[in-house]
């Protein structure tokens, strides 16, 4: 029996590791499928990483190599290479590597934090042909960064995510030419930040309303079809417009992975496509934790370095067998504020919901309403679905409360 | 003259007026930190850019770098075809210089290779 086991080696896992290690538990094991520790990070070596966590600009690998240093240190137990191939509800890990073959672990605890994957073109249906050189832009960046392949050289990019936005510049200082960054909605999902320093630095065109709607070419990709499109985003027939290039990267989405969670039988959110967590992001299965893009996907790594700390004191505590569950809070929102998470409150405790807007808004209150009365408002003057905004909540408000609602209202 | 900038020193892209006369700055507003009101003096006179990017080690494969701080923003194609260039020595530890001398910045390895 191992008392906590987590499952990816990523940012997420390896944060989780340490605060569990700094709250008393000392049989940790972390299992990572990656021949290192570090995760997506790894390949995300742009600035712009932990200016929260420790008030400075580092790239990818420097603020995982901070994280993987001390793991290091604190002697916590790694198997890399191995993958999970199973989870059991009574907490029974099925993974294989080379070495062990298949084995089994039994935990007492279990924080998932196996991050997420990239939204694939399948999912995307665009007409035309299956050519090379369509590539999701998580693909291409490993490409290029840590393989030194350069996937193309005339460049589209579908999505201006915030990946797209730093392969476009990525792919540009390494002699590509990106001829144009589509987006489908009105306004980019990617940081303000990235538009600026890497499309405006290089005079890349990014199209607003306009997506892809065919590919081109026998054997490799010899140009895509983009079009704007209207208020229902469909597209304008009258607005086709071909652009010749080689190479087209998807930068269309993240999507939380967690076959291993639906396995288990754990409430999964439709919104999130994440588990349903409580205040120690513990999913509805008992010991067993979320944290990090698994959970939800994030913008900044340096929140889920935070989320991963109180999933790691969660499982210490629920190893320790301390349990404050007195109440069963759930958390609705109205549809123009996404989701929160936690989804439920079941300790009454200071708590910081996070949470997502569903479009762009400007002045706004963000209100809080305990069994149906106002107790909290907050005014934002903009927010926008890329940015995950949080909102603390004082336990005193939740005395004899039900149930939580989030809404947004419009100034 | 007013300049509109969108702020590149950390991810909440402060939107920042500027306020120019000729060459110099007579305001700066809009920023919610002392960097912002760096980086918009720097972007009028005087643009810089941080490079992150791979250098080639003599193994055959890559480590990532970056320049220790940000150079001029008109050379950073120059200093990419001098990484580009350039094959660094093993092992590295993060924080290694690899070039000692680029535009005024050096060019360090932001992880470890053996």
């Amino acid at each position: 029996m191992t008392e906590l086991v987590i499952i990816g080696g990523g940012p997420a896992g390896m944060s989780s590791a340490i605060s569990a290690y700094e709250n008393g538990i000392r049989d940790i094991l972390i299992l990572e499928r990656d021949d290192k520790l570090g995760g997506i990070l790894r390949q995300c070596i742009h600035n712009g990483f932990g200016l929260h966590k420790f008030k400075e600009e580092l790239t990818g690998p420097e603020y995982a190599y901070r994280y993987e240093k001390r793991v290091k240190e604190l002697g916590i137990s790694v198997k890399l290479n191995t993958m999970v191939l199973e989870i059991t509800k009574d907490k029974k890990i099925i993974a294989s590597n080379s070495e062990d073959g298949i084995f089994e672990i039994e935990a007492k605890a279990i924080i998932l934090a196996m991050g997420c994957r990239e939204r694939a073109k399948g999912a995307l249906n665009i007409a035309g042909t299956r050519p090379a050189g369509v590539y999701s832009a998580g693909t291409a960046q490993k490409l290029v960064n840590m393989k030194g392949y350069m996937p193309g050289k005339e460049v589209v990019i579908l999505g201006s995510g915030d990946i797209g936005l730093i392969m476009a510049r990525r792919m540009t200082l390494e002699g590509a030419n990106v001829k144009a960054v589509c987006e489908l909605m009105p306004y980019s999902s990617g940081l303000a930040r990235n538009i600026e320093q890497c499309l405006n630095d290089f005079n890349i065109p990014l199209r607003l309303s306009h997506t892809v709607v065919a590919l081109h070419g026998k054997e490799r990709l010899t140009g895509v079809t983009i079009a704007k499109v209207d208020e229902n985003r469909k597209p304008i027939k009258q607005t086709y417009e071909f652009i010749p290039c080689d190479t087209l990267l998807l930068s269309c989405g993240l999507i939380p992975e967690n076959e291993l969670t639906k396995g288990i039988g754990a409430k999964i959110s439709s919104v999130t496509n994440g588990s349903v967590v409580d205040q120690n992001r513990e999913t509805d299965i008992e010991g067993v934790f979320s944290c990090g893009n698994v959970l939800h996907v994030h913008d900044l790594v340096d929140y889920v370095s935070e989320e991963a700390e109180i999933a790691g004191k969660g499982a210490s505590d629920y190893i320790k067998g301390i349990n404050n569950k007195t109440v069963n809070i759930p958390i609705s929102t109205d549809g123009k504020i996404r989701y929160t998470v936690p989804q439920i409150l079941t300790e009454k405790k200071d708590t910081t919901l996070y949470f997502r807007t569903a479009d762009l808004y400007r002045n706004v209150k963000i209100n809080v309403y305990a069994n149906e009365k106002l107790v909290l408002s907050r005014k934002k003057q903009r927010i926008a679905p890329s940015e995950m905004e949080t909102l603390k909540i004082d336990s005193k408000i939740l005395d004899g409360v039900s149930k939580l609602r989030l809404e947004l209202e419009e100034l | 003259m007013k300049r509109e900038l969108t702020c590149i020193a950390c991810p909440l892209g402060c939107s920042l007026v500027v306020t120019l006369e000729g060459k110099n700055i007579l305001s700066v507003v809009g920023n919610t930190c002392p960097r912002g009101k760096e980086y918009a003096i720097n972007e009028c006179t005087a643009p810089k850019r941080m490079v992150t990017t791979t250098v080639r080690c003599e193994n055959g494969e890559l480590v990532s770098v970056k320049t220790s701080k940000p150079i001029p923003k008109e050379k950073v194609f120059e200093a990419m075809e001098i990484i580009n260039a350039t094959v660094a020595k093993l092992p590295l530890n993060v924080g290694d210089v690899i070039i000692s001398d680029l535009f005024g910045s050096t060019v360090v390895a932001t992880q470890c290779k053996e």
